[in-house]
């Protein structure tokens, strides 16, 4: 544990030596706050939840969570650090582990500094403050699988760019598997429980019901067993790396 | 040598597809030596590098490092090992002091032990002036020497080092070197160079491979045997003379040819190459010298690296 501890700090400190955090979180919060204004009529709808809020996140996530996670191991990988990490006394599962959880952490990070917007509703009205911190773990939740993806993605690639783009097209496979686009297209032909397994695997279906205030086991479940499923496959392709 | 090799190299192959980068390479190195592990470009050095430190993985054979094998024990093995990649890589974003305070962390060193093991390593490598600079900015001397702090930072049984003076100015490379030589009788190492004078400076063993075999192994010196240079002897005398030395020495059934060379100012030296390698400076020295032959310089010549290291690599094509 001690390892991906300092494999965290590492990395997590990687964001910051660079200007990539600093876009990033400006980037993610002034888009946060469009939305929610803008596209979401926070004020119009006149209620004091953060369903405005929260309902863009898989959107935001899905291209801005990419360009976190494109780093990880393509990055390593061009610059040749790679060898040098991968040839000190650490097993793959810490690098893996500490790697994304510093990701995530980051992700924890600009979730945190949306807390103006948590303020303004609080200024406004008296919105159930359970339901947003609900809210605000299940954002956290899909987040780890958005990461998860592409901390997966990254391990095959050397070019950050291909490491960005194919993990936005995946998870925007996973994000929209649950909309009437996709299952149209299997219901036409698929067994009904093929239609009802690609429902079940939207991100979509699973943040909505928490971000409504409902944490339900079966959310969780889904979240932290995609998350785990991605991580087993990042580390498998790390060790496949080490056969050429 | 009684005791046990630190690093024992077990028939390594490694194939990438149709490529065969390394095609069973089997060594040993014992506590003490400095091996020189020579090789023209692509001759599979760096891939047999990477094998022994674990971040490839052999198609066949393995490395034992210290007793623990690198394929079914990795962590222990990594442990033992202190290694600098092919072209230093280290982070660009950090400063040397962060990148070794990282290295020494994941080397299981705390507090005031990590402290000093930095400061050790800074202090070898003499990083002192460039601590809190981003590695991105430093010189490719100084990242040289940041990949070498790293990899002794732990103290380590085995040093592995691709080419550790590569980029390095004359200065640099003398105080690589000096550092090298003052750990080794410690250690276990291994070095790759393509730069021969290095081979002679610090190594006690050297390993020629070429296509992925190894072609030859032994001392420095056995391999200048195998020049045809070993044992020659030059003489600077004046042109006219060297008909008649050619002549007398060409009677003594030591010498097999000559090369003749013209010098400035009337000037020529005469090499003369021995049959077999046999010491024959006394016998033409003395031979010269009865004939009253004008002698300004005579010395025995010693073998080449270059030419042998050549010979050997060509050949085997």
């Amino acid at each position: 544990m001690r390892n991906v501890l300092f494999i965290f700090k590492r990395e997590l400190g990687g964001y910051f030596a660079t200007p990539v955090a600093y876009v990033f979180l400006v980037i993610f919060l002034v888009l946060a706050s469009v939305f929610t204004f803008y596209l979401g009529n926070f004020f119009e709808r006149g209620q004091a939840d953060l369903q405005a809020f929260f309902n863009f996140h898989p959107w935001l996530y899905l291209f801005l969570i990419p360009a976190i996670s494109m780093r990880l191991w393509s990055e390593e990988r061009r610059s040749g650090t790679i060898e040098l990490f991968l040839t000190l006394p650490i097993s793959i599962g810490q690098a893996v582990l500490g790697k994304f959880l510093a990701a995530w952490a980051f992700v924890g990070i600009a979730l945190v500094l949306t807390f103006p917007i948590w303020i303004t509703v609080n200024v406004l009205g008296e919105p159930d403050n359970g339901i947003v911190l609900a809210g605000y773990i299940g954002s956290l939740m899909m987040a780890a699988g958005y990461l998860a993806i592409g901390a997966c993605v990254s391990a095959i690639t050397k070019s950050q760019v291909i490491a960005f783009v194919v993990a936005a097209a995946a998870c925007f496979v996973f994000t929209v598997s649950g909309t009437p686009m996709v299952l149209a297209f299997f219901a036409g032909w698929a067994p009904q429980g093929v239609v009802e397994a690609i429902a079940g695997f939207s991100f979509l279906t699973h943040f909505a019901a928490i971000s409504r205030g409902v944490i339900d086991l079966r959310d969780v479940v889904y979240f932290v067993s995609l998350v785990a499923a991605f991580l087993f496959a990042n580390a498998a392709l790390v060790e496949l790396k080490k056969a050429g | 040598m009684s005791a046990p090799p630190m690093l024992e190299i077990r028939g390594l192959k490694k194939y990438f597809g149709p490529i065969r980068a390394v095609e069973d390479v089997s060594f040993q190195v014992a506590k003490g030596e400095v091996l020189g592990f020579l090789g023209p470009n692509g001759a599979g050095k760096s891939t047999t590098m990477k094998m022994i430190t674990g971040f490839l993985a052999p198609t066949a054979g393995t490395a034992i490092v210290c007793g623990h094998d690198v394929e079914t024990d990795p962590i222990a093995a990594k442990k033992r090992i202190g290694y600098l990649p092919e072209g230093a890589p280290a982070y660009p974003d950090m400063t040397p002091a962060a990148f070794l305070d990282f290295v020494g962390a994941i080397r299981g060193f705390d507090g005031a032990e990590r402290a000093d093991r930095v400061a050790l390593a800074v202090d070898r490598a003499q990083l002192a002036g460039v601590l809190h600079q981003p590695i991105d900015t430093l010189s490719k001397g100084f990242k040289r020497r940041v990949g070498l702090a790293q990899a002794l930072l732990h103290d380590p049984d085995v040093l592995i080092l691709d080419e550790p003076t590569d980029g390095l100015d004359p200065n640099q490379k003398h105080e690589v070197r000096e550092l090298i030589r003052r750990i080794s009788p410690e250690k276990a190492i291994v070095i790759s160079t393509h730069i021969l004078e290095e081979v002679d400076a610090i190594c006690s063993r050297a390993i020629v491979i070429a296509r992925g075999r190894v072609l030859a192994d032994g001392t420095p010196e056995a391999l200048e045997k195998r020049s045809r240079w070993h044992h020659a002897v030059s003489v600077v005398t004046a042109a006219g003379e060297v008909p008649r030395l050619k002549a007398l020495w060409n009677a003594h059934p030591a010498v097999a040819e000559f090369e003749v060379a013209e010098g400035e100012e009337g000037l020529a030296m005469l090499t003369a190459f021995p049959r077999g390698g046999a010491p024959m400076l006394a016998e033409l020295g003395r031979i010269a010298r009865e004939a009253g032959v004008r002698i300004d310089e005579i010395r025995e010549e010693r073998g080449r690296l270059d030419e042998v290291f050549r010979d050997i690599t060509t050949k085997a094509a």
